[in-house]
């Protein structure tokens, strides 16, 4: 049964990249063509007790944008991610995703992979499917994403058997299974030994190629933000503090001199802002 | 080599046939060793009849049809007790574990009683009850309610609450975050309790069966006592190890059957 489903799934692998490369060349455009969804942030505030956070964030993204967010530990960046994925209650400001959103629309995908220890690796990817866990295609569409993230084969697995970074394709997988329109991403290689960071690093630029989603990246790794966006935002005490394009095209050379230089001067900001003995 | 190299061995629980052969080699040994000083008269018989007269004793027993009406009793006081005093405990930890409200409600009220020691209440329940069967039910059943209880409470305040927000995230209803991230995250701990009240189930009915009862292993027990019979007091005391023994086994099953996905429960 299992093979013959196997069998069944087309391997459309290369026909698709064609495809897909087109249609992420459409999406970074921002024509209707992106099933990314555009994502606009006025005034944003978020206080914890006494320590305010995010102090005011202006923001816009176009559909399909692929933004990393990078900062200090502690500078916030994962509390906006928190706040745009509806995680977290938003002091004041609005954050707009440009038309009505279903719940759907709107993954995260975390450091740790939170796969639920109990369910066999497909059906932790049907968990991906919000509402519609229970209509008849769920497997298939389990399977479909399995495939996409190369784990068809441990389908039947438990999550425990499984390495930290095929944990971390399963819930790639299940973040993409409902085809959804916003990702965001908490540090989602944070965990990960290097090998394994770059093939993610890969397969996360593929499947946003892929899938046209307006991709949303924190991290604290300033190469993999500039390997990867479109754009990086730094993030400093709350705001904003430097919003950069990255007009590297695809694909990019890792350890290329235009992204050497690029990552080196946004460290370089990132270090003059930590010596600053205001912030201390 | 070293002890550290046999632990998945241990931990694995499925232990394959030979495994499964040695864990009787030193009771067994116990019974040879026993036997040979009984006859050789190292130990008198009315300290301790040897292994053969026990077994005499028990297939009389048997054949009088004493025996299994007995443990019949013993085993289906235990049964009643543990599905009772469990499933309140249960159903206490549930709710204490999944509402703010319910547990500043009970728990205070609950951690109270569980400091009385459950078998000083036997003066009380005897003359609540007398010595029929509420009597022996109710002990079991307070005995067991709190190891279920309080590790049911602990399974479910310990579950992941990372697992609990990606459940939310991914648009769970309650229903659904109980049945596929809570009840299977508490589980683990829920058996801890469960083996817990395995052993204080046992326990709980033989004082309760010694002190007061007219049928029973501990009936028994004490009748013979009163006859001079010590090969079957001594009878008696074998058959609650071994059924005490079975129960355990019993549980193991049952966690190796519903916790597969978990490590300590995987093939090497």
């Amino acid at each position: 049964m299992q093979e013959a489903l196997r069998f069944l799934l087309p391997d459309t692998e290369p026909v698709d990249r064609a495809d897909f490369i087109e249609r992420a060349r459409l999406a970074r455009r921002g024509s209707e063509v992106s099933r990314g969804l555009p994502l606009t942030i006025r005034g944003l505030r978020k206080s914890f007790g006494d320590n305010e956070v995010l102090r005011g964030i202006d923001l816009h993204i176009p559909a399909g944008q692929f933004v990393a967010i990078v900062g200090r530990s502690g500078c916030g960046k994962s509390t906006l991610l928190r706040l745009i994925a509806g995680l977290e209650t938003i002091d004041a400001g609005t954050i707009g995703f440009g038309e009505e959103t279903r719940p759907e629309d709107v993954r995260v995908m975390f450091q740790e992979p939170r796969l639920l220890p109990w369910a066999r690796v497909l059906s932790n990817v049907e968990v991906g499917l919000g509402r519609d866990r229970a209509s008849p295609d769920a497997q298939l569409r389990a399977q479909r994403a399995l495939t996409e993230v190369g784990l068809d084969d441990k389908r039947g697995q438990w999550p425990a058997v499984l390495s930290g970074g095929q944990k971390q394709r399963v819930a790639l997988a299940r973040a993409l299974v409902s085809h959804p329109r916003v990702l965001a991403f908490d540090e989602p290689l944070g965990a990960l030994d290097a090998l394994t960071r770059i093939s993610m690093q890969r397969l996360l630029e593929r499947v946003w190629r892929d899938q046209a989603f307006t991709a949303i990246l924190v991290t604290h790794d300033v190469s993999e933000a500039v390997a990867l966006a479109d754009r990086v935002l730094v993030i400093e005490n709350g705001r904003i503090a430097h919003d950069i394009d990255v007009d590297i095209p695809r694909s990019r050379q890792r350890g290329s001199a235009d992204l050497a230089a690029l990552e080196g001067s946004i460290l370089r900001g990132l270090l003059q802002s930590a010596d600053d003995p205001s912030d201390l | 080599m070293s002890l550290i190299e046999s632990l998945p061995r241990i931990r694995s629980l499925r232990p394959p046939r030979a495994d499964g052969l040695i864990q009787w080699i030193v009771p067994l040994a116990i019974v040879v060793v026993w036997q040979v000083a009984c006859v050789s008269g190292l130990v008198p018989a009315r300290v301790l009849p040897a292994p053969s007269d026990v077994a005499l004793a028990g297939w009389k027993l048997l054949l009088s049809g004493e025996l299994v009406r007995n443990i019949w009793v013993s085993f289906w006081r235990a049964g009643v007790g543990f599905v009772i005093g469990g499933g309140i405990g249960f159903a206490f930890g549930l709710m204490n574990g999944l509402s703010q409200l319910s547990n500043k409600l009970t728990d205070t009220t609950l951690q109270m009683v569980r400091n009385i020691p459950h078998l000083a209440l036997i003066p009380l329940v005897i003359l609540w009850f007398g010595i029929d069967e509420s009597a022996k039910l109710f002990l079991v059943a307070l005995g067991v309610f709190f190891p279920i209880y309080l590790n049911t409470l602990h399974g479910i305040r310990t579950v992941d609450p990372q697992l609990i927000e990606m459940g939310r995230i991914y648009g769970m209803t309650d229903g659904e975050l109980f049945r596929r991230v809570i009840f299977p995250g508490a589980l683990p701990s829920i058996f801890v309790g469960v083996r817990f009240a395995l052993g204080i189930m046992w326990l709980t009915l033989i004082v309760a069966e010694t002190i007061a009862a007219s049928s029973g292993l501990g009936y028994m027990a004490m009748q013979a006592r009163e006859f001079m019979q010590i090969d079957v007091v001594v009878l008696s005391i074998l058959i609650y190890a071994l059924l005490g023994k079975f129960a355990d086994s019993a549980s193991r099953v049952l966690e190796r059957l519903t916790l597969s996905w978990h490590p300590a429960f995987q093939k090497h």
